[in-house]
Parts: structure tokens; sequence; C-alpha cells
């Protein structure tokens, strides 16, 4: 396998992510697509450095941390869509305008 | 007379160069013995009883005699026991107990020297102390702050003691003013009335300015010597020192200026007058025995100096200002009506005589004149006190024929009036004569001549005054209300034994006879030199052309007094009445010096204060009031037209620029993630863009 | 011990006071109580260490800083944390610390409007740190922080607990509270005397080599910085700084203001402490420094210091309040110091620093008794007053015993003071013209003559005659427990310096000596 057949399944997966992020409106999709594009670059970074072959492995160990970071990402995101959910009854994303200027 | 040779204090050991006590050597052979090595007790005893009565006294007002006589009678016994010692063993004694050391020259200290001089102050303080004390008892019994009277009267005493025992000029004028504030707590012992605290300010204004003299007049000569102790200056003068020699006119004169001041010489003799305000012991211990000897002590402690050094340009100065003194105050005493004024215009008068005598270079004169004066005027006093208890009055035409009701009153008052008068053989007459043969005997000063002749006159004046106190006050009618009667014994005690001391203390000196006093004081003295003793004042006998004319004039103006004021015992109130066209005015009102005085001082508190309150608001502060005015007028300029219209306005400019720029911005958000999102994205793509063109 | 050598015990002169300000900060202000006891405690044992240092000091030892310490503090600009005292410094150390304890107590009843105990607790010791630290201060830059720490408690007591009636500045018409003029006054007038002495700071601080800012460095170094073509405009500056302080004709201005509007402590500090900083200033700084230029300025000093006197002894004459006149016996007293120190003579500087702490004892308790008079008849005006001897004996008494002592009387403290400067002026330095100090010598002396004027002529208006109509049937308390537990200890110190100078004078002669020697020779 080639470093390109890594990066266009990363690529992929980032742009269904985007659109996931862009275009769902159920908050919880949105947090899935933001894991998902999260998980693009992990892809990425993985592919890079087994095509670098850094001694060091930084690139394992950045996808560890961003894993760690994501799951605790989500925890918290998970948490606050609840919240909102219990009390407007909804976790349509175009409802949550109070940051409005 | 037997003669030693002169002994001069040396600082022969010294424990260490700066040890804390500087034991000066006695002369060799002299015992000295506890009582002059203890001369601190007497010294330090009238102040702890001062303190202790202001303790005690709100208690028990008692205590306030008890205390101060306890003291005075210690002062007495150590006193008189020195003065012993010094007679019969000739001691000599000097100690300093050092109190600082400032550079490698001024040590501090306090100290007492027994000598001739000093030894016979200490006699004289303790003595007449004593008697007064006990007197006061008697004479302020039920009066007010009784206990304060004596807290201030054992202050006194301590101070004069700290004063005549002083080794140093410091020390002295410590001594000095203390006795100054003790006579300006006892003079405005009656505060309530205005005019006795005015009295007492005066007092301590006048010699305050007459210090002023005496503390430059010592600074200079210390600085000249390089050191306070009077052995250490007189040795120098003796040595004709040449720092000294370039000083020590201006400074003896200036010392002379202290001495004019707690002697009352004239022209700063205005003082002592009101003083009388205080309570009669006041005026009879402080305002004619001992206090006002001060100046007198002074002159005599610094003899050598104005003796050698100084000379016959500091002392002529002396001579005439006693000359002055003796003779103006003297005419005054012959117009007052009020008995105590009369004694203290002739207190004034006497002092002249001493001051004289010292100018004139007769040294045991003056001091023999100092010793007789303090127990017949004393006497005089407490007599008058007494005459003043019975009647409640000062004035004495409010007295008369007290002769009947006070008999041991009037025999006192007599026998110290003759003394005054000079009448032979009393004590008065002595030490009087003395001094007119000394002034006789002056050499090399001009005018003494005519000093001569002012002292005759005054010595008649004296006497004609004195016989017209007598018979205002106890002859004739009693013109007062009330029935007079004599005093309490614990009053008359004190009267009788000073009329013994006033018959008989002349005695110690008889020219001729006995000269125990000229030898005791002249040869045991602190420095006396020995050109000077070869000089011609020593009298050894009478000079009858000299002392005749002035016994005459004693008898001549007893008569003409008796003529005038005795000859019609009902109507001699009315013959006081006598008036001499201008002199008398003048006399009345003490030459207008008071007024004078009063103008300066009020031309100094008034205009001149205000003069400077005025300078300090109207003129420094205007400035500094101006500065800060200005810096407010300034403030605000920079505010109004920099700040608000200049700086101010670009700030609203750029505020009202954002704001608006705000609103339009603030469209921009919407508050939907998704729409930040989206922006986000398409700005990550044109960075993109962006990086993959134009790399 | 070791709290002696590394400078610890010194700080703690300093330290103490702020921690005591901090707790008293942090307790409720309902708690008046146990804010007295923290301030009484921590004064005490402020008191206590400087006792200690009094103890260990070694008094023979002439030349040198003694139980302190130098550390780098701001190694930037070469300042230094350096601390240390001699014989010049540990008089006026004990006295801040002696008075500040003194004020205390007599705070416990004795409350201006209003009141806020707490604030006042705190601002005291703030003070007490800025005036013991002033005293210690080795280093320039302490010195001059010091200095100016003590201005803002000051500025703060007057302002808030001052007099309140309204006082109109001539000519320029204006009205104003008189704690907030004299506040105002006060510190702006004091601040305009740093400016320049910092400045003189700076210019000592470049022109230094090694440049340095401590004080035993640049007096080490006092030739070459005497040298400089400048060097008189340097001492110029120091000595306005000082001068606004001491305070000396003509800058004297705010000082009258300042004292008759602060609160009755307050002005206790002001008078005993805050005013011996400008000539512990001059005897510290100024003169060891620039000797020479001190010698060029000497007689002006003198001729200011003996206008001063007679100034001040006139004006008093003309006040009828008497916390004015006191403050105004300030200048004349002060004048006495200054003349001492233009001697520039050990015999002169002695007399300073002795009529320095007298002045400390004596118009202190002044104030002390122009506050409690204040207290009890709400008026300070002299011609209401009268008979208060009749009214309040004790009071009567201490105030008497008082005036004495100021005006100079032999035997108490005032008197050494005044004779020595005196006796220095006869006999400057020599170089100095001597005829100018003889003649600034009489009239010194002419201004006791004055100074007795106006001292006995205040008791006559205040402690004789018969009590005013307006107080009949009045009760007086006379002199209360914690009055008479402030004011004995200052009685005896006034008799005790008066009879035994050695208590002042063997901790000064020897430093005084040093600094004569090294300042102008042999």
């Amino acid at each position: 396998m080639t470093l390109v057949q890594y990066l266009l399944l990363s690529s992929a997966l980032f742009s269904l992510g985007v659109y996931g992020l862009l275009a769902r409106r159920n908050a919880v999709m949105v947090l899935l697509a933001i894991e998902l594009m999260l998980n693009a670059v992990n892809v990425n970074l993985i592919a890079f450095e087994a095509w670098i072959r850094d001694a060091l492995a930084i690139g394992q160990v950045f996808s560890i941390f961003m894993i760690t970071v994501a799951a605790a990402e989500v925890g918290i995101g998970l948490a606050i869509v609840l919240l909102v959910f219990r009390s407007r009854e909804t976790a349509n994303i175009d409802d949550f305008n109070l940051m409005k200027g | 007379m037997s003669r030693f040779a002169p002994l001069l204090f040396r600082l022969a050991e010294e424990t260490g160069e700066h040890g804390d006590e500087v034991h000066h050597a006695v002369e060799a052979g002299v015992t000295s013995g506890w009582a002059v090595e203890n001369v601190w007790i007497m010294l330090l005893l009238p102040f702890v009883a001062a303190f202790l009565i202001v303790l005690f006294g709100r208690f028990d007002e008692k205590w306030g005699h008890r205390l101060a006589v306890t003291t005075t009678v210690y002062m007495f016994l150590h006193g008189s026991w020195i003065w012993y010692l010094n007679i019969t063993q000739g001691v000599l004694y000097e100690k300093s107990i050092v109190i600082a050391e400032i550079g490698s020259n001024w040590v501090l200290e306090w100290g007492w020297v027994v000598d001739g001089l000093s030894s016979m102050m200490y006699f004289v303080v303790g003595t007449v102390s004593m008697l007064v004390f006990f007197y006061a008892v008697g004479y302020m019994k039920g009066e007010i702050r009784y206990a304060g009277f004596f807290a201030a009267f054992s202050l006194f005493a301590g101070a004069m003691l700290v004063l005549v025992a002083a080794p140093n000029l410091a020390q002295l004028i410590v001594g000095w003013e203390l006795v100054g504030v003790a006579s300006y707590l006892l003079i405005g012992h009656y505060w309530e009335d205005k005019t006795n605290s005015s009295a007492g300010m005066k007092a301590f204004f006048t010699n305050k300015v007459a210090d002023v003299g005496l503390i430059i007049g010592s600074i200079m000569l210390a600085t000249a010597v390089g050191s306070f102790r009077i052995s250490d200056i007189l040795t120098a003068a003796e040595e004709h020192a040449h720092d000294l020699e370039a000083v020590a006119v201006v400074g003896a004169i200036l010392l002379f200026f202290g001495a004019m001041g707690k002697s009352a010489q004239f022209p700063l003799h205005v003082w002592l007058p009101d003083a009388m305000a205080g309570p009669t012991p006041v005026s009879a211990l402080m305002h004619a025995a001992t206090m006002v000897t001060a100046g007198v002590y002074l002159l005599g402690r610094m003899f050598p100096l104005f003796e050698g050094l100084a000379g016959v340009e500091a002392r002529q100065w002396v001579m005439w200002i006693g000359a002055a003194t003796l003779l103006l105050t003297g005419l005054i005493a012959l117009v007052q009506r009020d008995i105590k004024k009369v004694l203290a215009y002739s207190t004034l008068s006497q002092l002249g005589y001493m001051v004289t005598a010292l100018g004139a270079g007769a040294y045991t004169a003056g001091l023999f004149h100092l010793f007789t004066h303090a127990f017949f005027k004393a006497l005089l006093f407490l007599g008058a006190g007494s005459a003043i208890h019975a009647v409640h009055s000062n004035d004495m035409h409010d007295m008369g024929g007290l002769r009947k009701f006070m008999p041991r009153t009037y025999a006192t008052f007599l026998v110290a009036s003759l003394a005054l008068a000079g009448i032979i053989p009393l004590a008065g007459y002595w030490s009087k004569d003395e001094i007119l043969v000394g002034i006789n005997a002056a050499e090399g000063l001009p005018a003494s001549e005519f000093v001569l002749w002012v002292a005759t006159v005054g010595a008649f004046i004296t006497a004609f005054y004195m016989t017209r106190t007598v018979a205002l006050t106890f002859f004739g009618q009693y013109k007062g209300h009330g029935h007079p009667h004599e005093a309490p014994a614990i009053m008359t005690w004190p009267l009788m034994i000073l009329g013994v001391f006033s018959v008989g203390v002349g005695w110690v000196n008889i020219p001729g006879v006995y000269t125990g006093f000229t030898d005791w004081l002249a040869v045991r003295a602190h420095a006396i030199v020995e050109h000077h003793v070869e000089g011609a004042n020593w009298i050894e006998a009478t000079e009858w052309g000299v002392a005749l004319p002035g016994l005459v004039a004693g008898v001549l103006g007893i008569t003409i007094g008796v003529i005038v004021f005795g000859r019609d015992e009902g109507t001699q109130a009315e013959r006081d009445r006598f008036r001499i066209p201008v002199l008398y005015p003048l006399l009345e009102n003490q030459y207008y010096i008071d007024d004078f005085y009063l103008w300066l001082v009020g031309l100094i508190k008034g205009p001149l204060a205000r003069a400077i309150d005025w300078t300090n608001s109207y003129v420094i502060d205007a400035v500094v009031n101006g500065v800060g005015v200005l810096m407010a007028g300034l403030g605000r300029i920079v505010y109004g037209g920099v700040d608000q219209r200049g700086i101010d306005f670009a700030f609203t400019a750029f505020a009202g620029a954002a704001g608006g720029s705000g609103g339009l911005l603030r469209r921009l958000q919407t508050g939907r993630v998704q729409q930040y999102a989206g922006a986000f994205v398409i700005g990550a793509v044109l960075l993109v863009i962006g990086f993959t063109l134009f790399r | 011990m070791e709290l002696w050598t590394n400078g610890a015990g010194l700080s703690l002169t300093v330290v103490l006071p702020l921690v005591g300000a901090v707790i008293v900060g942090l307790t409720p202000r309902a708690s008046e109580s146990l804010q007295k006891v923290v301030a009484l405690l921590t004064s005490l044992a402020t008191l206590a260490v400087t006792v200690g240092a009094a103890l260990v000091f070694e008094y023979g030892q002439g030349a040198g800083f003694q139980l302190g310490t130098d550390r780098p503090w701001i190694p930037g600009i070469d300042a230094t944390y350096a601390v240390g005292i001699d014989g010049i410094s540990l008089p006026m150390l004990a006295l801040s610390a002696f008075i500040t304890v003194l004020a205390i107590i007599y705070s416990w009843n004795h409350w201006d409007e209003p009141k806020n105990p707490k604030a006042f607790l705190l601002l005291i010791l703030v003070l007490a740190a800025g005036m013991n630290g002033t005293f210690i201060a080795l280093d320039l830059v302490l010195f001059f922080i010091f200095f100016e720490i003590v201005l803002l408690p000051m500025y703060f007591m007057i302002g808030i607990w001052g007099d309140k009636t309204p006082r109109s500045v001539p000519i320029f018409g204006i009205t104003m509270e008189t704690r907030l003029y004299a506040a105002l006054k006060f510190f702006v007038f004091t601040l305009f005397g740093s400016a320049f002495m910092l400045l003189g700071f700076l210019a000592l601080y470049f022109n230094a080599d090694p440049q340095t800012f401590s004080i035993p460095g640049l007096i080490a170094q006092a030739p070459a910085l005497g040298a400089l073509p400048f060097a008189g405009w340097i001492f110029a500056g120091l000595a306005l700084g000082f001068a606004v302080k001491v305070p000396m004709w003509p800058f004297h201005t705010w000082l009258p203001d300042a004292h008759t509007a602060a609160p009755t402590v307050g002005s206790v500090l002001l008078a005993a402490i805050l005013l011996k900083l400008g000539s512990y200033g001059f005897i510290r700084i100024a003169i060891p420094v620039l000797p020479e230029q001190a010698k060029e300025f000497a007689p002006a000093i003198a001729v200011l210091a003996v206008i001063g006197i007679i100034y001040g002894s006139l004006a008093c004459l003309a006040q009828t309040d008497m916390k004015r006149l006191i403050a105004f016996s300030s200048v004349g007293h002060m004048g006495f110091v200054m003349l001492g120190i233009a001697t520039m003579t050990e015999i002169g500087i002695n007399a300073a620093i002795i009529g320095m702490v007298a002045h400390g004892v004596i118009t202190g308790l002044l104030f002390f008794l122009a506050g409690s008079m204040h207290h009890r008849y709400h008026t300070r005006e002299m011609a209401r007053l009268g008979g208060n001897l009749a009214l309040m004996p004790k009071m009567g008494w201490i105030l008497s015993f008082t005036a004495m002592a100021s005006l100079g009387l032999p035997g108490l403290a005032g008197f050494w003071g005044e004779f020595m400067a005196l006796l220095g002026a006869y006999n400057p330095l020599p170089g100095l013209d001597a005829g100018l100090f003889r003649g600034a010598m009489v009239t010194g002396a002419i201004g006791t003559v004055l100074t007795a004027g106006y001292l006995l002529w205040m008791l006559q208006k205040v402690n004789l005659g018969e009590p005013k109509a307006e107080w009949a049937g009045h009760e007086f308390h006379d002199v209360d427990r914690y009055e008479m537990t402030a004011w004995l200890p200052l009685l005896a110190f006034t008799v005790l310096l008066g009879v035994y100078p050695k208590l002042v004078f063997g901790a000064t002669v020897p430093a005084v000596e040093a600094l004569v020697q090294t300042a102008f020779g042999g």
C-alpha cells in the first residue's frame, strides 16, 4: 500500500466530516462529524510516520494524544448537548443561537 | 592678718584622662571629711522634698511643711558644719561628676565646691532658709495651695545650692535659671489675679534677657579656655592665657550683664519691686536675702577675672552700674507707700552697694555686705510680713501705731532698720563702712571719688527712708481696720533669732580688732591671686576719714527722718505727702523705665509679631498657595483646552468609529455554530489555496 | 546572636509594624479592642527590638555601622537592601519606637471623628514602619522609599481625621476644609522637596564610580564626588529636600497648617519624628557625602536657621490658637537644631541630635496636651481658655512643666540642645566665617528670650487667672489613666535627659566624632 492510498482515505473521511459538520442539524450528529474529522487526521499522522520511519514515532504519540483529547471532548460535548436538550426539548443546532450579537 | 599662699586648685590628680569621677586635688595637709565629700545630699534633698511634697501634698497639706522644714533644718546643719570646717580647718574641696564628654575637650559635669565663698553661702542660705521656712509655716497657714508653696520653696532652696556649689559655669547656669523658675512660681503663687502672674512673667522675662549675657559670656570664656570649670578659667586668667586675654573684657562684662538681671541692677531692676506680689516669706528669702545675691555671688566667684585680666575696663562698668542702682532705687524708696515696695527698693539699693564694692575691687567688703544684709533684710521683710499679716494690707497708710500691738515685731524691725541704716555697732555699719573704705581705696577707676559721694549720700537716703517706714508703721495712730495682734510664736521666734544675727554678724569683721571674715573669705577663697592680695583693697584698719562721713550720713538721715515724720504722731501720714516738683512724679513712676519696657514689649508682641504673622500668611504662604493655585489653573487649561477639546476629541472619534463598525460586524455574529464552522472551513480552504498558489 | 549579625534584628523594626498593620487589617472592623491590643503589642515588640539593639550596640566604636546587613535587592540599578545603625541613628530609632508606643496608648480612648480605630491604628503602624526604616536605611533608594512611605499615612490621617472647620486661603479667596487644605499642602510641599532630593540621589549615583546607592559607599567616594563641577547643585537639591521636611525657613508654611489640622496623635508623630527625618538626612547623607559643599552652604543654612528661630518665635507671639502656637514653636526649635548642624563641628552636631530628641519628647508632649485640652474644652482659642490650673490641676501642672522644658530650662532636656548649639556657633568649623556664626549665636540667644516670652504668655493665658465664665458649672475630668500612662514616660525622659545627657551623648559622641573626622579631617 502506498502513502497515497492512506491520504485518499483520510481526505475522504475528512470531507465526510466537513459535510456532516455543516449539513446535519442534530447536535449529536455534528459531534460525530467532528470525531470523523479528528480520526482522518489521525490516519494522516500515522501514515506519514510510517512513511518517514520516524525513530521517535511522533505521529503515533500524537495520535494517541488526540484520541485521548477527542474522547474527553466528546464526553463534554455530549454532556452539554444532553443538558441543552433537557432545557430546550430539542437537539436542533439551529435553535442554539444565544450567542447572536 | 595672716596670709596663706594663694590656693589654686589644679587638676593634679585625675582618675584617667576622662574618668567618670574627677577628683580635684585637695591642698596637702588640709583635711576633708564626710560633710564636704557629701555635699550632694544637701543639694539633692530639697529636690527630693519638692517631689515628695507634690506626691503627698494632695493627701495631707501638712506634708508640705513637714518635708520642707525638715530639709532646711538639714541644710542649716550641714551648711553650718561645712562653714565651721572651712573656718577652723581651712577645708577646701571640689568634686565633679561627668555627665557627658563631647569631642576631645568639652566635658559637662555636676559637682560641688567647698571653699570660703561657697561655704559662707551654704551657711547663709541654710540659716535664712530655715528661719524663713519656719516663719512661713505660720504665715501661710490656711492659704491656698499650701503644699505647693512649700514644694516650690524647696525647689528654690535646692536650686540656690546648686548655683552656689557650681564648680563650672554650665552648672551655674542651671542653678541660675532654676532659681528663676522657682521665683516665677512663687511670685505668681496667687495666680488667679493677673497682676501676680504678670509680675512672675516680668521677673522671668527680665532675667531671661540678662541670661543671654550670662550664656554668651560663659561660652566666650569657656571656649577661650577650653573648659567650663571656673577653676580652669580663673587659672587661665591668672596666667594671662593668650586666648582668654582677647575675650576677657567682653566676657566679663557679659557675665556682669547676667548678674545685673538676677541681682536686679539698674536698668534691669524693674522686676524686683513687682516680685513683691509673692507671699512675704518668698520676698524675704528670695527677693532679699539669697536669690538676688546670686549676681553678687557670681561676681565674687569670678572676681580674679574682674580683678586681673578683665581689669578696670570691665570693673568700671560694674562700679558705675552699682552706684547708679544704689542711688536711683534708693530715691524711689522714699516715695513708696507699700511697705514691701519700700523694702524692695531698699534691697535694690543695697545690692547696688555690693556691686559697687565689687566693681571698686573691694572684694571682701561687697561679700561682707551680702552676708550681713541677708540677715537684717530677711528680718525686715519678715517683720513687714508680720505687720501685713496683722492688718491685712500692704499700705503703710493703713498701719501706724503697731508698736503697741506687736512689741516683738516692732523691736526686731527697729533693730534691723538701724542695722540697715548703718548705725554702729550693728551689722550693717561694719559692712557699709568697709564698702566706703573700699571705694575710697579704688585705684585707676574713673570717677571713683564721685561714686564715693554717691555711696555716702546713699547711706543718708537709706537711713531716711527706713526712719520713715518705722514711723509710718509703728508710730502714731492706728489707721487700719480691725484689731491687729502679735503674730504666733512660730513667726516671732525667727524674727528674734534674726534680730540677734542683725546685731552680731557684723562683729566677725571689725577692722583692726578681729578680721575673721576677711581671712575666711579672702584667703581661703577659690583662686584668689597673689597680686590681688597685695592690692590696696584689703581693709585692715578703718579709715575714719571715710567711715565717719558714712556714719554721720546715717545718723543725719535718721535725725531728719524723725524731724519730718516723728514730730506730730497723728499727722505723719499727711506729712508723708511732701512733694518735690519734677522729682516726685519721676520717682513715683520709677523714672518711666517700666513704661518704656512695656512699650517695647508691646511693640514686639503687637505690631512686630503681627507683621511676621501677616508676612507668613500673605507673603510666604501666598507664594506657596499661589504656586498651588497656579498649578490648579494650569490643570484647568490643560483639562479644558487640551484634554477635553484636543485629546479627548480624538478618543471620542475613535470610540464612535468603533461603535459604528461594531454595529456592522454584529450582523456577522449569528450565534449559529454551523455558520461559524462554515466560515472556518472556507477560511481554511482559502488558506490552502493561497499557500498552494503563492508559495 | 545571629539576629544581630545578619540584619534581621534591625529589619524587625520595619517588619513588625507592617505585620501588625496586616493583622489589624485582617481583623473585623467591629473588634476594636483586638485591634488596639494587636497594635500595642506590635509597637511594644518593636520597642523591645530597639532596646535590644541598644543593648548589643557597641558604643565605643565610632565609625561604621553596626547590626546591619547589605544584600542585593534590585541588581539592575545597584540598589541593595542595606541597613545598619550607628550612634547617630540609634537615638532616633529609639525615639521613634518609643513615641509610637505612647501614641498607641494615648489612642486607647481618644478618637477624633470619624473614629474608625482599625484604619487609624493601621496607619500608625505603617507610619512607624516608614519612620524606623528611614533611620536604619543605608541605601539611598531604600532611604527614599521609607522617606516617602511616611507621607501616605500622614496624608490620610490629616485628610480624614483632621480639623473640619473651613479655612479660607488669603488673597486667593478660596475656602476649603482645613484638613483637606493642610493634607494637600503637606503632601505636595514635601513631595516637591523630595523630587529635588531624588534628583540629587540620582546625580550621586551616576557620578559615583563604581555606581552605587550605598551611603557608606558614597561617603568613601566623597572627595571625587565633591570635585564634580555641579556638586554644589547636588547639595542644593539634597538640602532642599531635607529643608522642607525640617522645616527650615522659608519652607515651613506647611508645618503650622499640618500640625494644627492633624489629629492629636498625628501632630505628635509629625512633630516628634517626621520633622527629624529632615535634619537626620542632613547629618546622615548631605554632610558626609558632600562635606566641601556643606561647608560652602553652611553660612546660608546658619542664617536661615537663625531667621527661623526669630521668625518662629515672633509668629508664635501673634497666635491665638494654642495648637498653632505650639506648631510654630517647632520652627524656632528646629532652627536651633539646624544652627547646630550648620556649625559642622562635633559639638554642634551633637547639639543637633540631642536637640532633636529633646524636641521630640517635649513638643510631642505639648501636642498631646493640646489635644487633650481640645478634647475637653472643644476650643483651642487661648482667649477663651484660662484658669486651666484651677479647673484641671494635673493637666495644668504638666502643661506648665512641659512649657518650661520647651523654653530650654536648664536641668531639663531642652537646654542642652540650645546651649550647645550656641556653644558650637561661637566656634564653628575652621574655615567658616566665625563672625557670621557669632552673630548667629547672639541672635539665637535673643531667640531664647522670645521663646520664653511666648511660652510664658501662653501659660498665663491658658493656665493662670480665673476660669472664664463660660466654663462655670462645667465638670472637667482631669488627666485620665491612659493619658498619664502615655505622658509619664515623656516627663521622666525630659528630666532624665536634662540631668544626664549622656543618655544620648554616650551613643552620639563617638559617631559624630568619626563623622566630622571623615568629612573635614582632623
